[in-house]
């Protein structure tokens, strides 16, 4: 794999991300005049109240959650694939993200409130809303590692994985049940995904805990790409193999669970992104994949984002918008998987 | 002349495998010596214990019972990375491997001698070079993985474990799924690196006349459970050979290095 492919790659999607930051800075559900952005963005202020919260307490806040969350579940996505030797597996194909979605619904419920302010007020609250995404993110990772001890093939282990978010889905619509119409109409449009929940005073917890999983993942990439050989040969070159797994795993469920607790169960991206980056860099070498996944998953969440402020009528959920990017490319790769490398 | 230490020795060796409570022994009582320099073939029929008896000498999974000494240490109570520099494994493994060159997956073999990051210096880089010298494969070294047949690929990991710079290589069915020509090769180029290199190679093996004719030395499994070592011609000449297999109508041809019925 040449070097410059790589720094090529980089470049572009540098680029990419910030053009479409700005992109989702300028356009939104009210048009906001150019220079006025600038004046806001430089702390000058814009003389309209209403824009000046739109932008920083809106738009700027909702570009910052939406890369954030596509760079977590696309780094959760890769360490899934290489952990279970896996290239279909994602956080969400394998139950983890309701896993975690249902550890949310389980601590709201507890508190008594109804399945709706998902993020609630107090910082008591939101924290143990995110204790509760880790637990039930945690719960479905242990699930799999006990099955892929017993079952050794891929493909059943993606269909236990289905499996497990049809039972934590029923579990969560039993809850429901229980919960207020409000609650209930709440959980719901939580369900649709968006990058909108994270309020400002949230962000620096938001913020703060991916970024210490994501800088986490770039320390395991040794161990990474020594377990693209197998359990055995990674025992070999002298990788503690269960702890290793054990840290992976503790990082992907961390990086799942913020996102889904903060934007819902988002779909496909985690899938998706390794791959983009693997055939990009035509590399499964993760010194260049962690960081290159890190990226395309941030670009790929803003491009998500903008599309869901594109329409005249309203917010398209993010997860009406991630299959329409996630199936074609992933039905490219099953179709083509004899001449993509890293399938060989 | 002094005799020259084992660098690998087993006292009393017991392997087998767990089936729940049960304890199923395979083959005991195993003492065994590899020495440097030598090319040695383990053979046996199916089910003998030989992939079992590699994954005790490899710590993949732990012996029943008896010691394992390697270069006069207890290889039992090393710790995985010590281990990683002393025995390079060569396996059947299924690998995801195949978007790597094969400068990459021989570059893994270094993992044991680089830092937390993994980042190769260059010196680590002269000794990737020199594996895939070694091991003939240099001529694909900027090639993908998933670009090489199946006797190359060997080749590749060969060098890989190479490039592990260990005393010991172990490999278990090298030459499992390659043709006949890849075969031979495959086996010269491990008795090169015996002699040459003064590697102490063991292998397991199906392939009966190659393991023959270049193997410096056997260890055959026997149908009641015995581990029968020696240099290969003697071991011919004593007749060991027709105790490897239960069917009494094959028995072992030396003029063809391989079974008649």
């Amino acid at each position: 794999m040449s070097h410059s492919r790589y720094v090529i790659t980089l470049i572009a999607l540098t680029l990419l991300l910030v053009i479409l930051s700005l992109a989702c800075l300028v356009f939104g559900s009210v048009d906001i005049p150019v220079g006025s952005i600038t004046d806001i963005v430089m702390g000058e202020g814009s003389g309209n109240k209403a824009w000046d919260i739109i932008i920083l307490q809106s738009r700027i806040p909702m570009i910052i959650t939406a890369a954030l969350a596509g760079a977590a579940l696309s780094v959760s996505g890769l360490l899934l694939q290489t952990t279970f030797n896996n290239p279909l597996a994602g956080p969400s194909i394998l139950g983890v993200s309701s896993g975690a979605g249902l550890g949310v619904a389980i601590v709201i419920l507890a508190m008594g409130g109804s399945l709706g302010g998902l993020l609630g007020e107090s910082v008591g609250s939101y924290i143990a809303i995110l204790v509760g995404a880790i637990l039930g993110a945690a719960v479905v990772l242990i699930l799999l590692i006990a099955f892929s001890a017993i079952v050794r093939s891929n493909t059943m282990l993606l269909i236990i994985g289905i499996l497990v978010s049809y039972l934590t889905s029923s579990v969560v619509q039993l809850l429901n049940s229980v919960a207020t119409e409000e609650g209930v109409h709440n959980y719901v449009s939580w369900g649709f995904g968006n990058f909108s929940g994270v309020s400002a005073a949230q962000m620096p917890l938001y913020a703060g805990i991916i970024i210490v999983a994501l800088f986490g993942s770039v320390m395991m990439v040794k161990p990474l790409n020594a377990l693209l050989l197998g359990a055995r040969y990674a025992r070999n070159l002298g990788i503690n193999v269960s702890r290793t797994r054990n840290i992976l795993l503790i990082i992907t469920g961390v990086l799942t669970a913020v996102v889904t607790a903060y934007c819902g169960p988002i779909g496909f991206i985690g899938l998706v992104v390794p791959h983009i980056a693997r055939m990009s860099l035509g590399t499964s070498n993760h010194a260049r994949l962690v960081p290159t996944t890190m990226l395309a998953g941030a670009v790929i969440a803003l491009l998500c984002s903008l599309a869901s402020v594109s329409s005249p009528h309203g917010i398209i959920p993010i997860n009406a918008i991630t299959p329409v990017i996630g199936v074609p490319i992933i039905l490219y790769i099953i179709l083509n998987r004899r001449r993509i490398q890293y399938f060989n | 002349m002094t005799v020259p230490a084992p660098i690998i020795s087993t006292g009393h060796l017991a392997v087998g495998y767990r089936n729940g409570k049960q304890q199923v022994t395979l083959l005991k009582d195993l003492n065994l010596s590899l020495y440097r320099g030598e090319l040695v073939a383990l053979l046996g029929q199916n089910g003998a214990g030989k992939s079992t008896l590699l994954r005790a000498l490899t710590c993949d999974e732990s012996p029943l019972g008896g010691t394992i000494e390697i270069d006069g240490k207890n290889l039992l109570e090393m710790s995985q990375k010590e281990r990683s520099r002393l025995i390079g494994l060569v396996s059947t493994e299924r690998i995801q491997a195949g978007a790597l060159t094969v400068t990459e997956l021989v570059g893994l073999g270094r993992h044991p001698h680089t830092g937390f990051l993994g980042r190769l210096d260059e010196d680590d880089k002269k000794i990737v070079h020199q594996a895939m010298v070694d091991a003939g494969i240099i001529g694909k070294a900027d090639e993908y993985m998933a670009s090489l047949s199946d006797g190359e690929r060997q080749k590749a990991m060969i060098a890989r474990a190479l490039a592990q710079e260990t005393p010991v290589i172990i490999l278990d069915e090298p030459t499992a799924f390659l043709d006949v020509a890849s075969r031979i090769e495959t086996m010269r180029l491990l008795r090169n690196l015996a002699h040459e290199r003064g590697k102490a190679v063991l292998l397991s093996s199906h392939d009966i006349s190659q393991s023959l004719m270049l193997a410096d030395k056997l260890w055959l499994i026997t149908t009641d459970r015995q581990v029968l070592t020696g240099p290969t011609r003697q071991l011919v000449a004593d007749g060991a050979m027709d105790r490897l297999f239960e069917n009494r109508d094959i028995h072992f041809n030396p003029d063809i290095l391989d079974y008649s019925f």
